[in-house]
């Protein structure tokens, strides 16, 4: 009883249903047409149609934009995760001349404010013939993912005793053997949640997803902002793209749920 | 201080197996007891139904003879400390132990007095100004166990595995502090560990679990010398107890050649019984090269050295059993060893359960 | 212990040399462009620090900043204890849990111009639902004119936006926190509130220093939620910072100015950020919380 009406589960339920509308109101717009839409003013679409999701399916600039934005994000976690590893083993591991300032800067490389950095890096990617493509894209986040990685990852590593590294040496381990074996399925958490994070960020950018492609590259976030016709914006499709867009999302945080839920404490900073 | 008792206590987590099953064991008012079994046998369980951690699902708890059970931790005035040092982290040392007294909003001054008082017979009376998480493990430890008796009456002191990450060196001032501890104050105590060795050295009576339920009861001596089952021999002493399948025959027991002298009124009620099996424990074992009276051979199969004893691995009959011998005696693989068994320190077990005779 | 061993470095190349392409060679060029002026038809002349004097005597950007830290300061009051409160309130285990993680997580996982639309068609007054909702209370809502509307609503987006960012961080750090810290406070006798302020939330304390951070630098270069919401307006009232830098560059052809902007608006953000980062990973444990663990 006392469970059931305790102000906690009250801001919870009142919280809960201020984060659903929005989200519910889009999910009914999909299912409208636009001229519905921008007429009347009710949850449940009077007129229920597929059309949105039709158009998205059916173009293949919706499928094509799509399936860009998986392979540069996807791109992007890889690359991350490759690059991120290491150095939150060296931050966890190794006190070292300038460890926390190291720490700090790469943080910093997450602040800069975007409208005038984009054309730098549009010159240098044109520059080095990247311009239009995945790895571009996946290269430009990085920027703000691997400094997120590093302190997640090194988060996780400062949990695994440094005794264990020390009894696979003793056992006859060589490094990449121990980090392989022993090192990495330890930390296999810290890698979902940080693989999680860089996704999350990578997915939803916009500004130099849009600087750095055109249409080879061409990411569903941009084909979103160009769903401008005569009659003003394509309501119903931007929504149900959106619709769209959040599903590897979710199954995404459905696959790392048990991680996010053991918890990590991010260890030192 | 305070007596403490569970009546026929069992406990399950949701719809799990029980935990603890049908506990029923009085801790006397002052006594240094420890609670030994290994790991899953329900020591932590039962620790947290007399602290009221934990509510059981069944029994009740009694302190000093008033059914508690519905009282929780708080009410209880009862003190644990856990297996990792559990500190209030952003608070100093002072402040820590001053924790329990400010909220039960003892006026400040009073507060001063009892957590000087208490540092001081604890050994932190130099730590008070100190961040508690710059303190190393056993002093944390030291600092928890503090902040549990800071508290005016507290009636008992319950401590679960409370070495596991203190260092060896360590282990050994933090132990004889305990021991210390109880001495000067008289506490009720109750010690939960894995370790035999910790137990036994400890605690004045101890109870060991396994599975669920209490084995047995008793001092160390008695468990050590008079187990009431095959496993607490095993468990208890290093190396354990050797278990022998033993014959009931009409002048007393034997294994294989060996053959231990009971009278007549023994023998008659030892034979048919089933699964007879003969307990002795390897340091009480007499084995000679030379000849003993009413004693048997057996053959050397392999000796190990612990340092300051041999361990003669012998087998008599069919039967292979240990054996601790001095350093000195010479003994090697292939030889023949005379062995007897002294019977006060034979134990008889019948299906698992020890047989009472008097020798 | 941590080892000394300063080729620890060598782990770290990696990651520098992707950092170092996408940060360095960019940043020099804004610097490049924020000490020269474009005048048209006569190329690049050095201005050396003009651009800066003029960026920082200017009322818009004056004005901008303002608003901008006030922005900033508000969400953070709002969404790191809200996050918190949401954290301690979803459950820990079952099938509950997985619901509660995916849905809480939801909004971030929506495109942030996504964002921007949903909640204009939201608030618009004539097909909105908020307008509606206020309406039937008395109130009436505007936000195309109302500076009051427009800003808190601006500020309720985010909240919506991102507060799962904390509520997620914080709910795995919870989750990190072993039984037997709340199990000794209770036997000490201490109430929810202190049991929270003495172990909850120093341990929380490390996820929540990276939750700041990442709010308080994103929030400072909030653009295009708020661009697509209101537009900056009405007049200039949800106009922060990163609005001002985008008609500087993009529409008003002032690179030089725009550039300029664009490096004090850095390291404004980096100052602060540099601040936040000290205070939090040095509370409540008087220096450096490292090393010494048993």
């Amino acid at each position: 009883m006392r469970r059931l009406f305790s102000p906690r589960t009250l801001l919870m339920a009142l919280y809960l249903v201020f984060l659903a509308a929005p989200l519910l109101w889009m999910l009914s717009m999909s299912f409208k047409p636009n001229v519905e839409i921008l007429e009347t003013r009710a949850l449940f679409p009077q007129t229920f149609t597929l059309e949105n999701y039709t158009e998205i399916f059916t173009q293949p600039a919706w499928r094509e934009s799509f399936v860009n934005s998986l392979i540069y994000v996807a791109m992007n976690v890889v690359i991350t995760l490759i690059v991120a590893i290491p150095a939150a083993y060296a931050f966890s591991r190794y006190t070292f001349r300038g460890d926390r300032h190291l720490f700090f800067w790469l943080l910093t490389n997450r602040m800069a404010p975007g409208a005038v950095f984009l054309l730098p890096f549009f010159q240098l990617y044109s520059n080095i013939g990247l311009f239009d493509t995945h790895l571009a894209v996946a290269l430009a986040h990085t920027l703000f993912s691997v400094p997120l990685a590093i302190w997640i990852l090194e988060g996780f590593m400062s949990g695994i005793p440094m005794e264990i590294d020390e009894t696979a040496y003793v056992d006859g381990y060589s490094f990449p053997r121990f980090f392989y074996r022993i090192f990495m399925p330890l930390i296999g958490p810290g890698i979902g949640v940080a693989a999680f994070f860089s996704f999350l960020f990578s997915w939803v950018e916009l500004l130099f997803a849009r600087t750095l492609t055109s249409t080879a590259a061409k990411p569903i976030v941009v084909q979103l902002s160009r769903s401008l016709g005569a009659e003003g914006w394509d309501w119903g499709v931007i929504a149900a793209a959106g619709v769209l867009m959040i599903v590897p999302g979710a199954l995404l945080i459905y696959f790392v749920r048990d991680y996010l839920a053991k918890g990590f404490a991010l260890g030192r900073v | 201080m305070a007596r403490i008792e569970l009546s026929g206590v069992s406990h399950r987590y949701g719809n799990d197996e029980w935990a603890v099953r049908n506990v029923n064991v009085i801790w006397e008012d002052g006594v240094a007891s420890a609670l030994l079994g290994p790991s899953g046998s329900g020591k932590t369980t039962v620790l947290d139904i007399i602290s009221g951690l934990l509510r059981p699902t069944e029994g009740r708890v009694l302190v000093d003879g008033r059914d508690v059970t519905g009282m929780n931790a708080r009410e209880r005035n009862v003190a644990q400390v856990f297996q990792f040092p559990v500190m209030y982290e952003t608070l100093n040392v002072f402040d820590n132990l001053a924790f329990p007294l400010r909220n039960q909003k003892m006026p400040e001054a009073e507060v001063r007095q009892r957590v000087e008082a208490t540092a001081e017979m604890m050994g932190l009376t130099g730590l008070l100004r100190q961040n508690a998480h710059k303190l190393g493990a056993a002093e944390q430890q030291r600092v928890s166990l503090a902040r549990g008796i800071v508290r005016k009456d507290i009636s008992a002191v319950l401590l679960d595995e409370p070495l596991t990450v203190i260092d060896p060196q360590a282990k050994w001032h933090l132990r004889r502090q305990l021991k210390a501890l109880h001495e000067r104050t008289g506490i009720t105590m109750i010690y939960v560990t894995h370790d035999q060795h910790e137990a036994l050295t400890f605690a004045d009576r101890v109870t060991v679990m396994n599975l669920g339920s209490v084995v047995q009861t008793g001092t160390p001596t008695e468990l050590h010398d008079r187990p009431h089952r095959p496993f607490i021999g095993y468990f208890i002493g290093t190396p354990g107890m050797n278990l022998l399948d033993a014959q009931a025959g009409e002048s007393g027991v034997s294994v294989g050649p060996l053959t231990v002298p009971y009278g007549a009124d023994v023998t008659k009620r030892l034979t048919g019984r089933d699964a007879l099996q003969l307990g002795i424990r390897p340091e009480y074992v007499e084995a000679s090269p030379q000849p003993l009276d009413s004693g048997a051979e057996a053959s050397v199969e392999d000796v190990d050295t612990t340092g300051h004893s041999l361990i003669v691995h012998a087998r008599l009959g069919e039967e292979a059993l240990k054996v601790t011998m001095d350093e000195a005696a010479s003994v090697v693989r292939g030889d023949t060893l005379w062995i007897r068994f002294p019977v006060e320190h034979v134990n008889l077990y019948s299906e698992g359960e020890r047989i009472e005779v008097d020798a | 212990m941590k080892r000394v061993d300063q080729r620890a470095w060598l782990f770290l190349i990696p990651a520098l040399l992707v950092l170092s392409l996408n940060a360095f060679i960019p940043l020099m060029t804004v610097v490049n462009y924020s000490v020269q002026d474009i005048l048209p038809g006569l190329g690049a002349v050095w201005v050396g620090f003009d651009n800066f004097e003029n960026v920082l005597r200017d009322r818009s950007f004056q004005g901008a900043l303002g608003r901008q830290l006030g922005f900033s300061a508000l969400i953070l009051l709002i969404q790191v204890p809200l996050g918190v409160l949401v954290a301690l309130g979803m459950p820990k285990k079952g099938w509950q849990a997985t619901a509660a993680l995916v849905t809480i997580g939801l909004p971030l996982l929506i495109p942030w111009n996504v964002v921007g639309i949903i909640w204009r068609v939201f608030t618009r007054s004539d097909i909105g639902i908020l307008p509606f909702l206020f309406d039937r209370i008395g109130y009436t809502y505007n936000i195309a004119n109302s500076q009051v509307d427009a800003y808190w609503t601006v500020v309720l987006m985010d909240v919506w936006h991102w507060t799962p960012l904390i509520a997620l961080l914080a709910y795995s750090g919870l989750n990190a926190i072993p039984d037997a810290f709340y199990q000794a406070a209770r036997i000490d006798g201490a109430t929810r509130w202190r049991t929270f302020w003495v172990v909850t939330l120093p341990r929380l304390r490390n996820v929540l220093t990276i939750g700041i951070l990442l709010r308080f630098m994103d929030s400072f270069r909030i653009y295009i939620e708020i661009s697509l919401l209101t537009g900056g307006g009405p007049g200039r009232t949800t106009a922060f910072v990163s609005d001002l830098l985008v008609n500087r560059a993009v529409g008003g052809f002032e690179f030089g100015y725009a550039a300029a902007l664009s490096l004090i608006y850095f390291f404004i953000i980096i100052v602060i950020s540099y601040l936040f980062f000290l205070v939090l990973t040095n509370v409540g444990t008087s220096g450096q919380a490292q090393g010494g663990d048993a």
